[in-house]
């Protein structure tokens, strides 16, 4: 089976990347004020929904049914979107949807296109597909505009380069957008009028736009996409073709259930009652937007994730990036360490859900890179308990790695001494030798695996005297 | 105060049992004063979540089984662990597949406040005290405001808030090791915070987080201590309790 | 390319062979919401996003268009061919849309003058359906002035009551402000691709 693009070939294991990361301090600077800014955004627009939780458990069992009944919603939205003058495409994986794409493209005849921002795309790693086919990728999405001049990788769902700063931003622009002006201030305003500038000869003139979507509605054929800038707009409107690939869990099942997502999604991503424009179409409408629409539905691992009792929770996912912007691990190291064009808690799930590759030793390291603090699932729209896919996922890890790892024999020692009393008072008084490895209880160097914790923090010795045995010894 | 002639089962946590057994000393000692007999079924040893949530769910399960068997028939278990008894009570459901009852176990809060019915527990410990509420005892369990209430009842004790309380202390078990650096960032902010409260001691309902903390706390010379709140509740002006840490 | 829909749909089959069951999806919460006065709260909601929002009676409309284009020096605006003939008022290039004008034709334009099919008063969205008195979706997205008449009965108080009175195959457009981006420093700001202006008449 072909790799799946999700991971960056050659990403090192998450410790080794996070090392490299925390060590920026631009980086740390930037990450803590946008995650720590956007978080009391968001908790003050979730405060002003009475009936906020309600509207979370409607989500995660909107999204419930959905799995548990893909193969008949999707067959709905197929008909539903042909009833109305769009061509529907089922792609089994990155390669096919980048084949259908660069098709339908040529058939187009066009040798540019320009792109909404979409996960899903940058999942496929459609950019570099069409790029190595000769047809030039115009990124609409200001934050894709940034990391693509930037010759970066994006680090975050929602706002891909969250990395960056003001200044870092006037940077780039200056450098690479041809018509720059010389004298470009950081201010988020004149660094939008440069984007403004720079892509609006593109949308004129484009024949053929590529989007991802949000949602579809499987009884009406709707598709639905969320943006703030409006270059979402400009793609889903002015050209004559368009293309929208989008992920098969991302079907609802009826109009109705949009009312719901229209709520979670805003307050959750961007912490605002609602987004600058979001657009709904079915198909094509004479007169007025494309007359060529294509949607291609994605699997690339979402119907081996489906087939995971736990993981499948994952795929209930609407890329609000809630999550990221909690996480404390996130926070610290940011995006790229992940490895992945999934970060942060999800990222950490969908990732190696997706990747079906437990030999990996990167993505293998994906389950790990979380304290287990729960901070993600108490802010997740659709209720995915992040903590429990992670514990489930490391269990895989484990299973596929054997019993013959040194941490595998490890546990399994400790396992047995904790199987017995006996044993494990034995262990006890043993082990409270170990007290001459320090001073006063207290442990300032241990040799590996011990030594990292020792690396930054001291360690306590085992007591003279553990309290069982105090037990014993004043209680019989 | 109320008396009450309960009759409790403790379970010390196999890292307070190893390394801070004054804490399950004072939990001991807590209860007794507060008219509890305490029981302590020597066969349980570890409630097997390091195993789990590091991928060795297989040997979790007999772990989870005698200490299952060794607290059954008690009404009320008590642990000094919010991440112990979260273990118990979210996963052994699952675990347990029904053959054995899930322990009846309570974070030492929760029994206090809810079993006991006491806010007040008769301690002072004269000392400016900040809380870290631990991710597990806050998130999994949601003991909420039972161990501000059960400080702010402490007489002697001033209790100053924590910025960013409700941050990760970046413990996580096996993450301290497998993610060391991204655990030592995660401790440095919590350790800012500690001290910016000018507090001498950060307390918690959970030593792991406190090894942690304290640890760093101690490896920095900072002079600020870890002590866990069963240790401040058992401290009374007749016999104050000695903090080794 | 069927065997990739046949082969997917198996995948999907074969993956829910346990049959999870799907619990009834609770839907208890708030479609609609008291509100004393939704005029007020929408026009509250739009001005947060930073649009410009006067309110004003029906009779005075075609005077409030005039003012709101003389303030901004408008020279043509353009609008769609079913727009009471009322609310072009004179001194202004009015191009109509029909037949429809090309997109460098658009961007020439000061700004387009509509009004609209539903008003969101919780979340001060305005949509567009495409339907009377509205055009065609490009029309208010190239230029870069969007002046919209909401009339209050046009007002509902929730996302759910809005999504009630669409009609979901026409092409929709939701605007909660002008273009904006969160892009830089997860601060929002105004101004990137659609109309940079939007200001609102309503009309009580």
């Amino acid at each position: 089976m072909a790799r799946n693009p999700v991971t960056w070939l050659g990403s090192p294991t998450f410790p080794r990347a996070a090392a490299e990361a925390l060590r920026d301090p631009q980086l740390r600077r930037n990450l803590r004020h946008a995650t720590h800014t956007i978080r009391n955004k968001r908790a003050n627009a979730v405060a002003e929904l009475p009936d906020w939780e309600r509207l979370r458990l409607a989500g995660e069992a909107i999204k419930n049914d959905v799995l548990f009944h893909l193969d008949t919603y999707l067959e709905k939205l197929e008909a539903a979107v042909t009833a109305r003058g769009g061509v529907v495409h089922w792609a089994r994986d990155a390669a096919e949807a980048n084949a259908i794409v660069l098709r339908l493209t040529r058939e187009a005849g066009a040798r540019e296109v320009v792109k909404v921002k979409s996960m899903a795309t940058a999942e496929i790693g459609l950019n570099e597909a069409l790029e190595a086919a000769g047809v030039g990728v115009v990124e609409t999405d200001l934050a894709e505009l940034i990391v693509q001049l930037g010759h970066d990788r994006p680090s975050h769902i929602l706002v891909p380069a969250i990395h960056r700063n003001r200044a870092e931003i006037r940077e780039i622009f200056a450098r690479e957008v041809p018509g720059a002006p010389p004298d470009l201030t950081d201010a988020p305003a004149a660094l939008a009028e440069v984007a403004r500038e720079h892509l609006r000869r593109k949308f004129l003139s484009a024949t053929v736009a590529i989007s991802g979507a949000n949602f579809a509605v499987a009884d009406t054929g709707s598709v639905v996409v969320l943006e703030s800038e409006g270059n979402g707009r400009m793609c889903l409107t002015l050209p004559q073709t368009l293309i929208t690939v989008m992920g098969l869990e991302k079907v609802l099942p009826t109009w109705r259930d949009l009312e719901v997502f229209l709520q979670l999604l805003p307050r959750s991503s961007t912490a605002e009652r609602m987004n600058p424009y979001t657009s709904i179409w079915t198909g094509v409408t004479p007169g007025d937007g494309p007359q060529a629409f294509h949607l291609v539905l994605l699997d690339n691992g979402r119907t081996a994730t489906l087939a995971d009792p736990v993981g499948r929770a994952a795929l209930r996912c609407i890329r609000c990036s809630a999550c990221l912007n909690v996480c404390p691990v996130y926070e610290r190291t940011g995006g790229a360490a992940y490895g992945s064009v999934y970060p942060g808690p999800i990222g950490a799930i969908l990732t190696p859900l997706l990747a079906e590759a437990p030999e990996d030793k990167h993505v293998a390291s994906l389950p790990y890179a979380s304290s287990l603090c729960g901070a993600c699932f108490e802010v997740c729209p659709v209720r995915i308990d992040i903590p429990s896919v992670l514990v489930h996922l490391r269990a895989e890890v484990v299973a596929a790695k054997g019993n013959r790892t040194p941490e595998a024999v490890g546990m399994a020692a400790l396992a047995w001494i904790f199987g017995s009393s006996r044993r494990y008072e034995a262990a006890q008084k043993a082990g409270a030798l170990a007290r001459y490895l320090g001073h006063d209880g207290t442990i300032s160097r241990l040799p590996w695996p011990g030594s990292k914790w020792t690396v930054s923090r001291d360690a306590p010795a085992p007591a003279k005297e553990s309290f069982r045995a105090w037990w014993r010894r004043t209680r019989g | 105060m109320a008396v009450q002639t309960t009759r409790v089962a403790l379970f010390p946590t196999c890292l307070t049992d190893t390394f801070f057994p004054d804490t399950a000393r004072a939990v001991v000692r807590l209860l007794e004063r507060l008219g509890c007999t305490v029981d302590f079924p020597l066969d349980a040893t570890c409630c097997g979540q390091m195993h789990y949530n590091t991928g060795y769910r297989e040997h979790a399960v007999p772990l989870a089984r005698t200490l299952a068997s060794a607290f059954a028939g008690y009404d009320a278990v008590v642990a000094p662990s919010g991440s112990c008894v979260g273990m118990v009570r979210d996963v052994y459901p699952k675990l347990l597949d029904g053959s054995t009852s899930v322990p009846r176990m309570y974070e030492l809060s929760e029994l206090l406040v809810d079993v006991l019915g006491v806010t007040y527990v008769g301690a002072y410990f004269p000392h400016r005290v900040t809380y870290h509420p631990t991710c597990h005892s806050l998130r999994l369990l949601g003991v909420g405001e039972r161990p501000m209430e059960l400080l702010s009842n402490v007489r002697g004790l001033e209790l100053i808030e924590l910025d960013e309380a409700e941050s990760c202390c970046g413990f996580g078990g096996t993450f301290a090791v497998k993610n060391a650096d991204t655990s030592t960032a995660m401790l440095t902010d919590k350790m800012w915070n500690v001290l910016g409260t000018g507090a001498e001691f950060v307390t918690a309902g959970d030593n792991s987080c406190l090894m942690h903390i304290g640890g760093g706390l101690s490896r920095m010379r900072s002079g600020v201590r870890a002590v866990h709140l069963a240790e401040i509740l058992a401290s009374t002006e007749e016999e104050p309790w000695p903090v080794t840490r | 390319m069927a065997d990739a829909r046949i082969e997917i749909l198996g995948r999907i089959r074969r993956s829910l062979v346990d049959r999870p069951a799907a619990p009834a999806v609770p839907r208890d919460y708030d479609v609609t919401r008291p509100v004393d006065d939704l005029a007020a709260l929408f026009a509250e909601r739009v001005a947060d996003y930073r649009a410009k929002v006067s309110q004003v009676t029906a009779k005075k409309l075609p005077a409030a268009i005039e003012a709101a284009l003389r303030a901004r020096d408008a020279g043509s605006v353009v609008v769609p061919a079913d727009l009471p003939a009322s609310w072009c008022v004179n001194g202004f290039d009015w191009q109509i849309d029909d037949p429809p004008l090309g997109v460098e034709a658009l961007d020439e334009v000061h700004g387009v003058l509509t009004g609209c099919a539903v008003a969101i008063a919780e979340t001060g969205t305005i949509v567009l359906d495409a339907g009377p008195t509205q055009g065609r979706r490009a029309l208010t997205l190239v230029p870069d002035y969007h002046l919209c008449v909401v009339r209050a009965k046009q007002i509902v108080g929730t996302v759910p009551e809005a999504l009630a009175a669409l009609d979901p195959v026409r092409p929709l457009t939701f605007i909660s402000g002008p273009s904006a981006t969160s892009d830089i420093e997860l601060n929002r700001v105004e101004g990137v691709h659609g109309p940079r202006n939007l200001e609102v008449l309503l009309v009580t």
